[in-house]
């Protein structure tokens, strides 16, 4: 085995998901149109009920609806995180996840390039999404738009990793439901995405806290820095810690001899 | 050259909480036959393929795969594999040709000699015309042959199919079963056939009989029928399976 064995796997991996992404238009189109909807619904409706404050990364005071990007950015890669590991739990179920497992390269690898080919798929969904953002009069500085790439693929990787971990423990697919309930909404709403930290403070201090130790909330502002070309090494670290947590938590849940793949029973 | 047995298997034990699914299981594998695993349902032979295969955990007892241990040399062991499961895991929302290529891309083989191979095999499957088509179009017959070409893709030394016919018409069986076979006679590849069906034995298979995780018997058909004493495979079968 050789560093090209590595790389071709890699690609094929990122190349399968890209085909999947691009043959299943329902999963594109429900993708943008959720943050969108955020964006021209929600954000017109509370742009006068929520008055912003200047505060870091911003300059000047803001409408709303500049506020929420980066949040609507975070929600993409949060919903694309669960996406993959909800296409994991059915190619388990399906079985085609065994055709990957039993292909001679470390599992951790596997994981791992699985992760990146989702992460990569939901950069793409950000693009478009940050591309009809600016035709709606949302600016970032053109910098931004380049240095949000390495917050990108590390929110990505920290939030797929929380969802394959998520993958590696739920053992059917009627289950998933309960991920949403109990995973993606509280992170998403107990987060710095729709309103910043001092006005949770202002309502409570335990919702404060929540959403500051979210890793979800750090995965947010890494990106809202970074869109305007700052740098938030709090969120940086704080995310990068996350990732790793959930990355070893999920690598050890995909051990055979660890985890959940001898729970199972067989013929 | 590597004179290892292609699949070696030593004093195997396996439970689900307190059900043992394996107990003892020894055998060895070599190029030039089909070995026909044989056993009903629940005998432990998908157990034993998860195992082979390292989706499960060997807890007790030894797997080697082209003289590599399962548990010790993973990757090489796994590079010595070609496998079909029982349930099809192709894609189906991408073509044959995106699927084997996919295949062969975690097998390290670069996109000019997956192109070759993936037409060398598909053509020998009779199926190269379908090669650009969704697999979601083809029948469960057609399907299982790609799963056979991609099995072969890599140039595997042992083939494992876990009852690849189920579920086939007779027509897709036939030559299913017809082509393995012809295929484990070329001498290059080491074949272990997990079944319940006897219609899928030839006369110059090598048969394990495995019931409730125990190895039943051994040996060439001949042998078998000559232990149990049976006129007919299906007897012996049932004579090894009946009972206890």
């Amino acid at each position: 085995m050789n560093i090209l064995h590595f790389w071709r796997a890699m690609w094929g991996i990122t190349g399968r998901e890209l085909r999947r992404f691009v043959t299943q238009r329902e999963r594109f189109i429900s993708a943008l149109v959720r943050p969108l909807i955020w964006l021209f619904v929600f954000a017109a409706g509370f742009r006068a009920a929520l008055g912003l404050a200047i505060n870091p990364p911003y300059q000047t005071y803001i409408l709303y609806e500049v506020y929420i990007t980066p949040g609507l950015i975070g929600m993409i890669q949060l919903f694309n995180g669960m996406q993959s590991s909800l296409s994991m739990v059915y190619d388990r179920e399906m079985g085609s996840m065994r055709s990957l497992l039993v292909s001679p390269l470390p599992r951790w690898f596997l994981l791992l390039s699985k992760l990146l080919a989702g992460t990569f798929v939901s950069i793409l969904q950000v693009y478009v999404f940050l591309a009809i953002a600016w035709a709606y009069k949302i600016h970032a500085p053109w910098q931004g738009y380049l240095y949000i790439i390495p917050a990108l693929i590390l929110s990505g990787l920290m939030l797929g990793a929380l969802g394959l971990l998520l993958s590696s423990f739920i053992k059917q697919l009627e289950n998933f439901a309960g991920v949403m309930n109990f995973v993606i909404f509280p992170m998403f709403f107990l987060s710095t995405a729709l309103y910043p930290l001092w006005k949770l403070k202002e309502s409570s201090l335990l919702l404060y806290n929540l959403a500051k130790y979210n890793p979800f909330s750090q995965a947010v502002e890494l990106t809202r820095f970074a869109l305007y070309g700052q740098y938030n090494q709090e969120a940086l670290l704080f995310t990068l810690a996350a990732f790793i947590v959930f990355i070893s938590a999920a690598i050890i849940g995909y051990n055979p001899s660890k985890g959940m793949m001898t729970k199972k029973g067989g013929g | 050259m590597n004179t290892s047995p292609a699949l070696s298997i030593t004093d195997v034990n396996f439970s689900y909480g307190a059900k043992k699914a394996l107990d003892g299981v020894s055998f060895e594998i070599n190029p030039g036959h089909c070995t026909m695993l044989l056993g009903p349902n629940g005998a432990g032979k998908s157990t034993l393929f998860s195992l082979m295969t390292r989706l499960y955990d060997t807890p007790s007892g030894r797997i080697e795969l082209g003289g590599h241990d399962i548990k010790q040399e993973t990757c090489k062991a796994l590079a010595t594999l070609g496998i079909v499961f029982q349930q099809t895991t192709l894609d189906l929302d991408l073509t044959v040709q995106q699927n084997l290529r996919y295949h062969a891309a975690l097998h390290g083989i670069s996109g000019k000699v997956a192109d070759a191979r993936i037409l060398e095999e598909l053509e020998r499957l009779g199926m190269v015309e379908r090669r650009f088509e969704k697999v979601r179009q083809l029948n469960g017959g057609h399907r299982r042959r790609v799963e056979i070409a991609r099995a072969l893709l890599h140039k595997p030394s042992l083939l494992l199919l876990d009852e690849p016919t189920v579920g086939l018409d007779v027509p897709s069986r036939t030559s299913i079963v017809d082509y393995v076979h012809r295929l484990a006679n070329t001498g290059n590849i080491a074949v272990l056939w997990a079944s319940h069906l006897i219609d899928e034995i030839y006369p110059d298979d090598r048969l394990i009989v495995l019931h409730k995780g125990k190895i039943r018997a051994t040996g060439s058909v001949d042998a078998v029928l000559q232990t149990t004493g049976a006129p007919q495979i299906k007897d012996a079968f049932f004579k090894l399976t009946q009972g206890d």
